[in-house]
């Protein structure tokens, strides 16, 4: 599109512009907020004080989280179900999506759809729970990071690169004698690092953000993941407030903790963000190439 | 799969050894010699389905059966539509029944327009680090934990939060939002906005670079103006997307934002707040009611599954798109 220098066009894109500077004030506002009150005193919080800029700047409420050895217990828990979720997804995504990709297959198309099926369909919450206590996975870290381990989002952007590779490689080395899983290991995966990250990230940040499996499984409070830890907090400010009385002081304190505690689980996140988005937005679109 | 499985043929046979006078192509016997080492790559993420989605699917027959902690997986005995009587004549189902469709509605009806509106703008950005800079903002929120968008919520509208300093500026009292019942839905449907609608605008900017330039210089030729382009070019050129979203929206309609619910709500916001889902999690889960629990989980699936073909359908037969 060339531009065109009419009147109302210059009216419309100095509207745009002030839309979209709204867009990120109030996007960014929540973040900026949250930072000034976990640096803040607890008694500028509470007189509703605090916006922008930190009042009476002090680190005293992170020593306290920091100190709660609970806090690092979930802190390492977050970081153990993470890596082996994402292992364990990694792996049997892979798997079935280079099967997938394979388009002499006989079954190939039943494979698909026994996928694609749970996309519109699916057990529900129930039968899922019964399931997991009938196999005995509660309270175990099995239940964690076995029942989400195929995204069938993930499988087919896969399965689309894997499709788009060029075939001749593969067929000249398993002339050469590489067999399947030769091919698969030597030639398909280090061609394909791309896709391999991007998954990778996809995986790891629905791992290092889920709560709600460990929150139905895990009945034990030095096996929880940090956002049960954060969930907690905030289900405990509910209910003092719900309560009714004495919101003052309970709630107050629990806000500055609050604030802290998004603060230290937000982070990794917030660190690694801007280097890794592009990967996220080149995922989706590769699997928006083939729904 | 079915296929006859001779074990023993296939350890002897070796990769790609094709010996067609005993197995012809096109046969299952001919494909899993040939291709077994494939096959056995699919068998555990195969597994994976059957144990963790397809045993789940027939778990639902408790919802007809009587179901016993710690007894079978399926249940005791069949009790026939004794459960779906039971929540069809259950007063609070239809309460959460209806607080489903309406916060589902809203949430449809604000999430899915605005990601297009939010592309459409950002495409007129010229700039082109500052419309990198803001995508990359917009996009921010979509990688938080439910958890945290919670907890930043709760932050912003406790009684001497951000919201309530806004309120007593503008000189109202202070009020504890987030156990007032009338407030329940906006403070939802906001916050999925602010968490959705960035993300949303990806695939609507990866459509609009697809349109052909030359439909634009040819509009413009008719003597079409700015707002005669977008309504004639942009909008037609990112339909298809628009509607693949639209289905898959309506697809997930009835489960939406149900753990954010689930974090947000409490006794006091039960009026509006309770959705099916959590209301079969105090039910089943907290309560160990499981079978009326999966009955009234069936029938929310079933909802889903025909919002999700009726849309496709619909859209198939009125715009030539459709997901299958």
């Amino acid at each position: 599109m060339s531009t065109d220098r009419t009147r109302g066009y210059r009216v419309f894109q100095g509207i745009n512009a002030v839309i979209l500077t709204g867009v990120v004030i109030v996007t960014l506002y929540p973040f900026v907020n949250i930072i000034a009150r976990s640096f803040s005193e607890e008694r500028y919080i509470v007189g509703g004080q605090v916006n922008l800029i930190p009042r009476g700047f002090n680190v005293a409420t992170y020593k306290l989280v920091v100190s709660d050895p609970m806090f690092w217990t979930n802190y390492r828990n977050t970081v153990v179900y993470t890596v082996l979720a994402t292992a364990i997804a990694m792996v049997l995504t892979t798997c079935y999506a280079y099967v997938l990709s394979k388009k002499h297959l006989r079954g190939r198309t039943f494979l698909i759809w026994v996928a694609v099926f749970t996309m519109i369909f699916s057990g529900g919450l129930i039968p899922n729970y019964v399931l997991i206590n009938s196999l005995g996975l509660t309270n175990t870290i099995w239940s964690v990071v076995l029942p989400n381990a195929i995204s069938v989002f993930n499988l087919l952007v896969m399965k689309t690169f894997f499709e788009g590779l060029p075939r001749d490689l593969e067929e000249a080395a398993a002339i050469d004698g590489l067999n399947t899983y030769g091919v698969l290991w030597r030639i398909v995966l280090p061609l394909s690092k791309a896709v391999i990250a991007t998954m990778i990230l996809f995986y790891a940040v629905s791992f290092w953000n889920s709560w709600f499996t460990a929150f139905l499984y895990l009945n034990e409070g030095d096996m929880f993941p940090v956002t049960i830890y954060l969930r907690n907090l905030i289900a405990g400010a509910t209910g003092a407030e719900a309560a009714g009385a004495g919101i003052a002081e309970a709630s107050a304190a629990a806000a500055n903790i609050q604030a802290v505690t998004i603060m230290l689980t937000v982070l990794p996140i917030l660190a690694v963000y801007p280097f890794v988005q592009r990967y996220f937005v080149s995922g989706v679109m590769l699997g928006a190439v083939k729904g | 799969m079915s296929a006859t499985l001779d074990t023993a043929e296939l350890a002897e046979a070796g990769p790609r050894q094709d010996r067609p006078r005993r197995a012809r192509p096109g046969t299952w016997r001919y494909a899993l010699r040939r291709d077994w080492q494939l096959y056995s790559l699919a068998v555990l993420p195969f597994a994976f389905f059957v144990v963790f989605r397809y045993v789940p699917m027939l778990g639902n027959v408790i919802a007809f059966r009587r179901y016993e902690p710690g007894g079978s997986l399926f249940g005791e005995s069949w009790v026939g539509l004794r459960y779906v009587r039971m929540f069809l004549n259950d007063p609070s189902f239809w309460n959460v029944f209806t607080n489903t469709l309406i916060l589902g509605g809203l949430t449809l009806l604000f999430c899915f327009p605005l990601p297009i509106v939010l592309a459409l703008l950002l495409n007129e950005v010229r700039h082109r680090k500052l419309k990198r800079f803001l995508q990359s903002v917009s996009y921010l929120p979509h990688f938080l934990s439910v958890v945290i968008v919670a907890g930043l919520v709760m932050q912003l509208l406790a009684i001497d939060g951000p919201v309530n300093q806004i309120v007593k500026a503008l000189g109202g009292e202070p009020a504890a939002f987030i156990q007032k019942p009338e407030w329940f839905r906006t403070i939802f449907v906001s916050s999925e906005v602010w968490q959705t609608v960035g993300w949303g605008t990806i695939l609507y900017l990866a459509a609009l670079t697809t349109i052909d330039d030359q439909l634009y210089e040819a509009a413009r030729m008719d003597g079409a103006g700015r707002w005669r382009q977008i309504w004639h070019v942009t909008l037609p050129g990112i339909r298809p997307t628009a509607i693949t979203l639209l289905i898959l929206n309506i697809g997930t309609f009835m489960t939406i934002g149900f753990e954010k619910v689930l974090l947000l709500y409490n006794p006091l916001t039960y009026p509006t707040a309770d959705v099916i889902t959590t209301f079969l999690y105090r039910m089943g889960v907290e309560s160990s009611n499981l079978s009326y629990a999966a009955a009234i989980g069936l029938f929310e699936a079933l909802v889903g599954v025909v919002l999700i073909v009726s849309a496709n359908l619909i859209s198939r037969r009125a715009v030539g798109t459709s997901l299958w």
